[in-house]
């Protein structure tokens, strides 16, 4: 391997801010923030990590996007481009409900790695190598891990912690013994190489291995069935700010980077869409995850009665869908695939948001404890009432035209009359059933008069505020105006 | 006409200004609301002034909107969609005038009352399929929330229940749109477009297709039996709302089976022809069987609607000129005249009595308390019968004609609904406001109190439906002048039969 190490540190400027903010995070705290009250420590922490995650957001903008790099170990496509501009917009909108909301007493720690695990998420956003790409996957899994066991005084926070570690660190296990297998198999760990001896080497019970234990490793990282059982827990324990990051960039990242080896690395091993037939092929498999995430999400999202638990479920629920779009993105692009998780990403972490102030109001987290939402803070029901939407798909938001364009881009690659042709129109009729559930939701805070003594005004912190009526506003502008993303992949 | 798009962007701005109006007061909401949606109908009037009736649809704005994906933001209109921007026009002023009462967080009722008629009239104006999708899934949640919030009856289930429907209904209609899309070949989704790219699909994948667009808008227009959501959510729904949502939403479902569904699949069509229209005459037949047994007053009127709504999907079946003309124009009367009857019942008599039940309404000297109501029930009534001189008498007439163009046992069957109409009709004027007998002792308690006079805004929005009714039954060839060039334009030629008249 060899490559210019100026050029490197050219390429990951942005990374290399984020890790500098996170000690200067540390180190900021530790000098001046001692003597503090923990509110002024928490503010000062918050500035100096969103100062930190803004300059690699410029530094991103500029390094835009080069193509390979490292002798073709990092891909600064558009696709990185996109992705990264992504995960730090969304850590920006996390940062800053974290910052309102969140009852860490070590604020300092937490901002230090919730910057870690977003030069994870860059880093995953880039990576075209097998190795790394695992370290990037991993830098920002152990990241996360801490941050769902950041709340110490709720014993669901720290389960939460353990059982995506247990998790995650099996599917950590499967995933390297995957990428093993590659390497055996082809000798390389650069995906184009890679993809070059899959070619010569053909369809072998070997490679249908390497495949089944990626797949795995995939399942987990974006909650997809049948690898999908952490998510309830987790989204419900952890605090709801990193529940947010979880769901938003970590699955953003994750979808890139996994898109980016299916069909760059694994690209031979793809299969056909049309008939689903052929031996070690790996879209058949997507398909079934994709089936199964649609069902288990949106029937499982039916019988909720916690908030967290049924934004869980629609996540496995958008999962499936978000498979569909890497099933086209063969055909069509990585456009509709980024569009809607980036979009998606946008309006879970706005969702997970509302639900962090809520919890710092001494709200419970059951839907019913919405009732009223709309007489005691109309702009926690308003944002609520964009960002259910839009995940339920209803136009003039961004969601509808994620979901049009995944499905759109689908049916045209495939036809209708093919298995994954099927698997659309399944995904497109069970966007009714998931009205319901939603609805529920917007009920309560909308419809619902206030419980009997809960009538009191909710204050809203001012850096939460502004983060949902940005996250808000960008799906409204990203709804009327998708070809300002999609401009980017053409 | 190049002033039709700015209804839309009225009716938008009017919805923020309202909501903002309405943290101040209610009668600021209520003014701002007024006069959006007055503006919206006398920008609909000024445009037909000025509209020269041709074939085919007139551009009004094509700009590029999402060129990945080659949708157009293209708005155009020919006779058929002004009719129908006409009625939303009307209906929405009365409907406005008939929410006069709402007090509770007006602001936000007139918001979402706006964004549903900006929906509207988006539809109406769409001529490409995207922007018709867009605008028709924009008009499901206000209807959500305007009934599970200042709805009665059983409101929140009958608001989920109506909501659903819709929803899924467009679910089918999506899949049906990008499937002849994908199949099709088309660049774009502009109607025209992929109309010629989709009719020259093979008839069996047209067959398919057809079944999930026209299914799916048909849901909204009330095809039995997927109609169980139109009675029970107009009867939850406020008065306003029930007008709006009775008189306007429900023609969204039939001009879209007529503008994309039929155009598109030819072949499609020429093979479901015989079932929907069964399904559009027991419709009638069953929605007005269902109407001469209920009790509540504002379940007959919900009935009604269902029974009407199916002469329009026979008028679509039938596919001729003369039929379909006849569907267009009874969109424009049904509008009109569920409107009215919606405003006796919910708010002219329910406000008042604080009932709908017939069994109660018949106790109280109602013709005498509320002569104003019990004359516009009247005439309201005589109309929906089909009664000439009123608006569903053309429409009706022309449908029934058309029918039998096509096969005269649809004619015969529908004809006999006709005659249901006027039994469930007749029942409905009697027991409601004949049917007070003087010795009861209940009436004597009943005359003692008085009930409160029927307001100027009511009396306007019902003089507004009134005037439309009467004007359209006299002199029909208004609309008929702007529907007939429209159903000459090539893509409706290249499915309907029959000369013009």
């Amino acid at each position: 391997m060899t490559g210019d190490y100026r050029e490197l540190l050219g390429a990951f400027s942005a990374e290399t801010a984020l890790v500098a903010g996170a000690l200067a995070v540390l180190g900021v705290d530790l000098s001046l923030g001692r003597s503090r009250p923990l509110e002024s420590r928490r503010a000062l922490a918050g500035a100096v990590g969103g100062i930190a995650l803004l300059s690699a957001l410029g530094l991103c903008l500029r390094t835009g996007a080069p193509g390979p790099l490292w002798a073709g170990a990092v891909m600064l496509d558009r696709l990185a481009l996109g992705t990264r501009i992504g995960v730090l917009t969304l850590a920006v909108l996390t940062l800053a409900i974290a910052t309102g909301t969140s009852r860490t007493r070590s604020p300092a720690e937490a901002v230090a790695v919730l910057l870690l695990a977003t030069t994870g998420f860059t880093l995953m956003a880039a990576a075209q190598q097998l190795l790394l790409g695992f370290l990037a996957i991993e830098l920002a899994s152990l990241s996360l891990y801490v941050l769902a066991g950041g709340d110490r005084h709720r014993p669901e926070s720290a389960e939460a912690a353990l059982k995506y570690f247990l998790f995650g660190g099996m599917a950590a296990a499967f995933l390297l013994f995957g990428f093993s297998l590659l390497f055996g198999l082809t000798g390389a760990i650069d995906l184009p190489p890679v993809a070059a001896g899959l070619r010569l080497a053909g369809p072998t019970p070997l490679l249908g291995v390497a495949l089944v234990m990626v797949l795995v490793a995939l399942g987990f990282k974006t909650a997809a069935a049948p690898f999908h059982f952490w998510a309830p827990d987790v989204y419900e324990g952890a605090p709801p700010a990193a529940t947010a990051l979880i769901a938003s960039a970590s699955k953003l990242a994750g979808f890139t980077f996994f898109a980016r080896l299916l069909w760059t690395g694994l690209g031979p091993a793809a299969g056909n869409g049309a008939s689903l037939r052929g031996a070690a092929t790996w879209l058949p498999l997507v398909a079934a995850m994709s089936a199964a995430s649609l069902l288990i999400g949106n029937f499982g999202a039916l019988a909720q009665t916690s908030l967290r638990r049924l934004l869980a479920y629609s996540a496995i629920a958008h999962s499936g869908a978000l498979l569909i779009g890497l099933m086209g993105m063969g055909a069509s692009g990585p456009g509709p695939l980024f569009y809607y998780a980036a979009t998606y990403g946008l309006a879970t972490a706005g969702a997970f948001g509302v639900s962090a102030v809520l919890e710092r109001a001494g709200i419970g987290d059951r839907i019913d404890d919405l009732a009223g939402l709309n007489r005691r803070s109309p702009l926690l029901a308003g944002a609520l009432l964009v960002f259910v939407l839009s995940l339920a798909g209803i136009p003039p938001l961004a969601g509808f035209f994620g979901k049009f364009a995944v499905f759109s881009s689908a049916l045209k690659a495939n036809g209708m009359a093919s298995p994954v042709g099927w698997l659309t129109l399944a995904a497109i009729f069970l966007s009714a059933v998931a009205l319901y559930y939603y609805l529920l939701i917007l009920k309560c805070a909308l419809v619902t008069a206030p419980a009997i003594g809960q009538e009191s005004r909710i204050a809203v912190p001012a850096p939460a505020a502004a983060a949902l009526s940005v996250a808000a506003l960008l799906l409204m502008l990203l709804g009327v105006f998708p070809s300002l993303v999609l401009r980017l992949f053409e | 006409m190049s002033l039709l798009p700015w209804t839309i962007a009225f009716s938008l701005i009017g919805a923020g200004l309202a909501l903002a109006g309405g943290a101040r007061s209610a009668a600021a909401a209520r003014w701002i609301a007024l006069l959006t949606a007055a503006g919206g109908g006398v920008l609909t009037l000024m445009a037909a002034f000025h509209f020269a009736p041709g074939p085919g649809l007139q551009t009004l704005v094509d700009w590029a909107w999402i060129p990945e994906f080659g949708i157009r933001f293209h708005l155009a209109a020919d006779g058929i969609s002004l009719t129908l921007l006409v009625l939303t026009g009307v209906a929405a002023t009365a409907g406005v005038l008939f929410s006069w009462n709402i007090t509770d967080q007006a602001g936000e009722y007139f918001a979402f009352y706006l964004v549903l008629i900006a929906g509207v009239y988006g539809v109406f104006l769409s001529a490409d399929a995207f922007v018709l999708f867009v605008f028709y899934e924009l008009a499901i949640v206000p209807k959500y929330f305007l009934i599970a919030r200042w709805g009665s009856t059983n409101r929140e289930y009958a608001a989920m229940k109506l909501a659903l429907y819709s929803f899924a209904g467009s679910a089918l209609v999506l899949a049906g749109l990008l499937g002849a899309h994908a199949a099709g070949g088309a660049g774009g989704f502009g109607i025209g477009e992929l109309a010629s790219s989709s009719s020259r699909l093979p008839p069996g994948e047209q067959i398919g297709l057809f079944a999930l667009v026209f299914l799916g808008f048909a849901v909204l227009a009330g095809l039995f039996p997927f109609h169980t959501w139109a009675p029970t959510g107009h009867v939850a729904a406020p008065t306003g709302a029930s007008m709006l949502l009775a008189g306007v939403v429900m023609k969204l479902g039939a001009y879209g089976c007529l503008r994309v569904a039929m155009p598109m699949f030819p072949a499609g069509l020429a093979y479901w022809q015989p079932a929907i229209a069964w399904l559009a005459v027991i419709g009638i037949l069953y929605a007005g069987f269902i109407a001469l047994v209920q009790d509540d007053l504002k379940f007959v009127v919900g009935y009604s609607s269902v029974s009407h709504m199916g002469f329009v999907l026979l008028g679509l079946a039938a596919a001729n000129v003369r039929a379909v003309s006849g569907a267009v124009l009874q969109m424009f009367s049904h509008g009109v005249i569920a409107g009215l009857l919606f405003a006796v019942v919910g708010r002219m008599l329910y406000e008042r009595t604080h009932t709908r039940r017939l069994a109660d309404l018949r106790t109280m000297p109602l013709h005498r308390q509320l002569p104003f109501a019990a004359a516009v029930f009247v005439l309201a009534g005589l109309a929906s019968m089909g009664l000439p001189g009123f608006s569903g008498f053309p429409a009706e007439l022309s449908i029934l004609i058309g029918a039998w163009q096509s096969s005269p046992i649809w004619a015969a069957a529908a004809a006999f609904g006709v005659l249901v109409a006027a039994a469930f009709t007749l029942r409905a004027v009697q027991l409601a406001f004949f049917g007070f007998r003087p010795e009861s002792a209940a009436a004597a308690a009943a005359q003692a109190h008085p009930l409160p006079p029927i307001t100027a805004p009511e009396k306007l929005g019902a003089l507004l439906l009134l005037g439309a009714t009467v004007l359209i039954g006299l002199k029909p060839d208004v609309l008929l002048n702007w529907i007939l060039p429209s159903l000459q334009s090539p893509l409706f030629q290249a499915v309907l039969k029959g000369g013009s008249r």
